[in-house]
């Protein structure tokens, strides 16, 4: 049979010659090569204390988008709610009232927005179909809870800190979301 | 009517049970660290950290291992013969601690105006009761096996008493070379002649090949692993078994490891020997502390040896095993036997 590749290699069938039927030698070449090991440079990232650098496209746990003044860009619509594969986005609308403007851009808000995160295969879809900029997916990953139900996030959990208010807390939900921000528009 | 208790040195009585204490506190002590260089060693060889959490580059994890094992739920399988299950781990872990109790830890020490020999017994027979204790070990494996009424359990039972059988033959008659030169069976002589003159490693370097591969046999260990065969035997004699029984198999095979690294130390290596150092020009004191910090230098370097060889080779198939075992380590130990003997005959020694 011709070989597929040109990486195949034809089986040594010669029968063992001395060297090899003693075995030792062949231990010792073993033993040398698993020694050299023992002092190389180990790959592992220690995890907790270091993490490893994301690209700008990494898909992590979602956020919910406000403006620079800290109003919700979600008007419930539903794209992303359609948009998943997974079905893991379950909302509802609400009508802005009076005096509500400082809280929503416009006037249909989310009264609830939850994101099953067991559920959530993080493909990004939601963050692409949303025409409002209103859902990204940022760089935390490795949520942990002990139930189920803590999965669910709802509003709260996913709402960015307040900009105006928690400036600091904003600047770090954000991560090094700017940059793609900046890449979506140009 | 018991006034031939009066008789015994009751000094004598407290020095031994200290020194009981301390060499079975001791092995326990290396045998958990053992595991836990095996891990680290095994994790280094791959390109892995291994275990490096509990506390200071990980020292505090074999007490995790033990506390988890120790909190592990205890099954014993209903269809299993209880007692003997119970009783399987339990000879396993004494037969492999009661080899320690000839070997020689170190030379004298003065206390009190006492000169205390660090060895519990300097029995005039050593190499044949160290011989015997070792191959006694097997028993706990075959009754745990046998007991656990289990096919794979069974399977490494007989395993493991055949391939012990079988390599305890060559391993014997390796020794048999060794004590003709040496002349005697007292486990502290050979260490003083080997200070005296050159270790025996020189004379007997066949003799001390066959022994170590004998030694990977009789503990166990990779490539002579089959009584345990993960992938064929879902852990082999152990399979049955949870909790600190599980515990005190993979135990034992670590005392046993420490004890045959002792023991090859000992024979072959000089025992308590410190290299290049005339120990009469040191005080008792010294000279037996020394004596036993190149006691355990020599030891460990044998564990990682043992440790470093698990992570190399892989294992033996049986009948690879046995071959290796009759056809060609048995023959080697007798030629051994045979070429020392003429050795000895021509240099009338």
């Amino acid at each position: 049979m011709t070989p597929f590749t040109n990486r195949s290699k034809p089986v040594d069938r010669r029968p063992m010659s001395l060297m090899e039927k003693i075995y030792v030698p062949a231990v010792v070449e073993g033993l040398a090569i698993t020694f050299g090991h023992i002092f190389r440079r180990k790959p592992t990232i220690q995890f907790p204390e270091k993490q490893r650098v994301f690209g700008t496209a990494f898909r992590g746990l979602h956020v919910l988008n406000r403006d620079e003044e800290g109003r919700e860009n979600c008007t419930a619509c539903g794209l992303c709610a359609v948009a998943c594969p997974a079905e893991a986005i379950t909302m509802e609308a609400a009508e802005r009232q009076p005096g509500e403007e400082n809280l929503y851009r416009e006037e249909k808000y989310a009264a609830r927005y939850e994101i099953n995160m067991l559920r959530c295969i993080f493909c990004g879809l939601c963050e692409e179909a949303c025409p409002k900029d209103a859902i990204y997916l940022t760089e935390t990953f490795t949520p942990s809870d002990y139930t189920r139900k803590q999965f669910i996030y709802t509003k709260e959990d996913l709402l960015i800190p307040h900009p105006v208010k928690e400036p600091e807390a904003y600047e770090k939900a954000l991560g090094n979301k700017p940059k793609r921000i900046k890449q979506k528009d140009s | 009517m018991f006034h031939y208790l009066l008789n015994i040195d009751a000094f004598l009585l407290i020095e031994k049970l200290v020194l009981i204490a301390i060499i079975v506190g001791l092995c326990m002590v290396v045998a958990m660290y053992t595991t836990f260089a095996e891990r680290r060693v095994a994790a280094f060889i791959q390109d892995r950290l291994g275990p490096n959490r509990a506390g200071p580059f990980g020292i505090l994890q074999p007490l995790a291992d033990g506390v988890k094992l120790f909190f592990k739920e205890e099954i014993i399988p209903n269809f299993s013969s209880h007692f003997l299950f119970i009783l399987g781990p339990g000879l396993a872990m004494t037969f492999a601690l009661l080899a320690s109790a000839v070997i020689p830890w170190g030379s004298n020490l003065e206390i009190f105006g006492r000169t205390v020999p660090l060895q519990i017994a300097d029995v005039n027979i050593g190499i044949l009761y160290v011989f015997g204790v070792v191959s006694m070990g097997v028993y706990g494996i075959m009754i745990g096996s046998w007991a656990s009424n289990n096919k794979y359990s069974l399977m490494g039972g007989l395993r493991a008493a055949s391939q012990i059988i079988s390599y305890e033959l060559a391993l014997g008659i390796s020794l048999i070379a060794l004590l003709m030169i040496t002349g005697t069976l007292r486990l502290n002589e050979i260490v003083l002649q080997q200070q005296a003159g050159y270790w025996n490693i020189v004379y007997q370097p066949l003799g001390f090949f066959i022994y170590l591969i004998c030694a990977f046999a009789e503990c166990n260990r990779t490539p002579f692993d089959l009584p345990e065969a993960e992938n064929e035997l879902i852990g082999g004699y152990h399979t049955e078994y949870s909790s600190m029984k599980l515990g005190f198999y993979l135990f034992a095979e670590y005392v046993n490891m420490f004890i045959s690294s002792a023991v090859m130390v000992t024979l072959f290596f000089g025992g308590y020997d410190i290299p290049f150092v005339d120990e009469s020009t040191l005080s008792t004191n010294v000279a037996g502390i020394l004596s036993v910090l190149a006691f355990m230098i020599k030891i460990s370097l044998f564990l990682f040896f043992f440790i470093w060889v698990r992570w190399t080779v892989p294992r033996f198939r049986y009948d690879q095993l046995m071959r290796l075992g009759w056809k060609t380590l048995i023959p080697l130990a007798l030629f051994n036997m045979l070429a020392t003997g003429a050795w000895m005959l021509f240099t009338n020694k």
